[in-house]
């Protein structure tokens, strides 16, 4: 009898309450569900173009599971190649990334172009009058799009088109990309891990209430080192204009609040200075100020974050229940002055990172999340924050409209409801400087 | 002016190690110059200078300044408690510059243990010495990890 995935999620929204069963985090059971409905059917981040600068070019990835093939083939075409020989298995790519014209299986010299067409054999005359060189291609995702220079391949052969899947979150996402007309992946990938289920750590990416209590090092102490104030990242969790939670399509989500000081803010002030008049001569003052008057970070379901802050495309997956991979890249304009780059790597290391002075305490709380779903009689998690109040970003309706979407890929017959909005005027809002 | 030799250099790595096992950071930190840099440079591109790549840790003084603070203060959540480390520093090479500085490599391996889990961080120094009022000092401690991915040690919350 197949398992039963009814009840992981009680969403009511007429008291203000929504909890997720502990389950979802710790059952090997839903994660191979998750693999199949989640993973399965959504569109999955696997790089970007400016990765490949040169016909040939190449990274290899590892996307859903599978090992991936991202190349520029030699007509300049970005392509997803899955890496396992038609033959016997044997992966075709020995190098995590290069340039090439072919590739061969060591195993058995099977040999492959950019296009990943099998075009020689070793003592061809061994196969039969049946055999043709045309059957055998390293085989590739149902689907590859790309938007913007990301690029990205889905499982589901009828899943719809990448533009239509990103739904409203296309335009918070425009509002990232459109900081830089030409930009590209830095080297140094963030490659590191979690004992921790994988949905903590969606929670955590688009989470404003932990930011004050858990980064209390970076957002308080490090910016008063820095000569700031302490009182600098309080948009977070001030109830102010601006500090919002938003629930978008599909399961995407975004957070933004009125910008604070960055560690690059002053260094590079000038440079800034130069770059916010180049946009607002591009896009007119008000959308500038929307784009670089905010910190904003942007869910695209299922597991790819952005953190515009620091440039940050970040994206994991689960190993096991209790571990995940993470990998985070730096995305930042081309073409500036060495100095200033290294300022944008300062911004983002920081904070973000194994090294960063924010990172390693969040993997320290989901390791202790995790640690504490094995008490069983605990059943439940609240995620229930901001349902009575127009949401700001340090509610919790970014990570509802997650569960939502997941929950309705374990239970289909789950249809979920977006949250009404709550009047701003009936909204009792509590001044939290106050508490 | 001390003479610059094996014993010289190898006891003030040996010390320094010793420093961070104990977490006496206070101390550790009066073995930088005010110029000095603290780096781990990325995993895939190690070679890489911080401009061109994406380094784990490129901190100036003052950003090393805080760092120690933070991890002493107990508000450095992934070191709080503080992990237990024991590291060891081996094949120790070094070079005297024409200018003073002295280029030393190193290999190290470090063990970390807390919450019963154990993460172990290997690979090699890199590091620039200088004399100062006859006391070495560090103007770049850099740490090449040897690590294809922190998997699963998941951060480096110590100094490494």
């Amino acid at each position: 009898m197949p398992q039963s995935f009814a009840g992981l999620v009680e969403d009511d929204q007429d008291n203000g309450l929504f909890r997720v069963n502990r389950r979802a985090f710790i059952d090997p059971a839903v994660m191979e569900e998750e693999k199949r409905t989640v993973f399965g059917q959504s569109w999955l981040y696997v790089g970007h173009e400016s990765e490949l600068p040169e016909p040939g070019s190449f990274v290899r990835r590892e996307v859903a599971w599978r090992p991936v093939i991202m190349v520029r083939d030699e007509a300049g075409t970005v392509r997803i190649l899955f890496d396992t020989c038609p033959h016997r298995g044997n992966t075709v790519c020995k190098e995590a990334a290069g340039k090439t014209k072919r590739f061969q299986c060591f195993y058995h010299g099977w040999t492959f172009n950019t296009r990943g067409e099998l075009i020689s054999v070793p003592d061809s005359a061994g196969y039969g009058p049946g055999f043709d060189k045309k059957n055998f291609p390293l085989a590739t995702p149902p689907r590859v799009e790309t938007y913007r220079g990301l690029v990205f391949m889905s499982l589901k052969a009828d899943i719809v088109d990448l533009v239509t899947y990103f739904g409203r979150a296309k335009e918070y996402l425009d509002l990232i990309l459109n900081h830089s007309e030409d930009v590209e992946i830095v080297p140094g990938q963030q490659s590191y891990s979690m004992r921790a289920n994988w949905k903590l750590l969606v929670e955590n990416s688009i989470d404003g209430y932990h930011a004050m209590m858990t980064h209390e090092r970076y957002f308080i102490d490090y910016m008063e080192d820095l000569g700031g104030s302490s009182k600098d990242w309080e948009s977070i969790v001030a109830p102010i204009p601006g500090n919002t939670g938003i629930e978008l399509d599909s399961g995407h989500a975004v957070i933004e609040n009125p910008i604070g000081k960055l560690p690059m803010s002053a260094n590079a002030a000038q440079h800034l200075g130069k770059v916010r008049a180049e946009l607002e001569a591009k896009f007119g003052r008000e959308y500038t100020e929307r784009m670089v008057g905010f910190s904003r970070n942007l869910f695209i379901f299922p597991n790819l974050i952005f953190v515009q802050n620091f440039r940050t495309v970040r994206t994991f997956y689960p190993a096991s229940p209790d571990y995940l991979k993470v990998n985070a890249w730096a995305l930042l304009p081309k073409g500036e002055p060495a100095a200033i780059r290294r300022l944008r790597h300062d911004n983002f290391i920081s904070f973000l990172g194994p090294g960063g002075f924010g990172t390693p305490d969040d993997v320290e709380a989901l390791e202790n999340c995790q640690r504490g779903f094995a008490v069983r009689e605990m059943e439940w998690s609240d995620i229930s924050r901001g349902m009575k109040r127009p949401p700001t970003s340090s509610d919790e309706i970014q990570m509802r409209a997650f569960w939502r979407r997941w929950y309705q890929c374990l239970y289909p017959s789950y249809a979920p409801q977006m949250e009404r909005p709550v009047p701003a005027q009936v909204a009792a809002v509590p001044n939290r400087r106050a508490a | 002016m001390h003479d610059i030799n094996r014993e010289v250099i190898e006891t003030f790595l040996y010390r320094e190690a010793d420093l961070l096992d104990r977490w006496q950071l206070n101390e550790w930190l009066t073995l930088f110059t005010r110029d000095a840099y603290y780096q781990v440079p990325p995993l895939d591109a190690r070679e890489l200078p911080p401009e061109q790549a994406l380094y784990l840790v490129d901190d100036n003084y003052e950003r090393l300044n805080s760092r120690i603070k933070q991890l002493l203060k107990g508000n450095a959540h992934a070191e709080s408690p503080v992990s237990r480390t024991r590291r060891a520093v081996t094949n120790v090479m070094f070079a005297l510059q024409p200018n003073g500085e002295v280029q030393v490599r190193a290999n190290f391996i470090i063990h970390r243990v807390r919450r019963e889990l154990l993460d172990v961080y290997m690979g090699r120094y890199d590091h620039i010495l200088v004399q100062t009022d006859g006391k070495l000092q560090f103007r770049m401690r850099k740490a090449v990890l040897d690590l294809e991915a922190l998997r699963p040690q998941g951060k480096v919350s110590i100094i490494i």
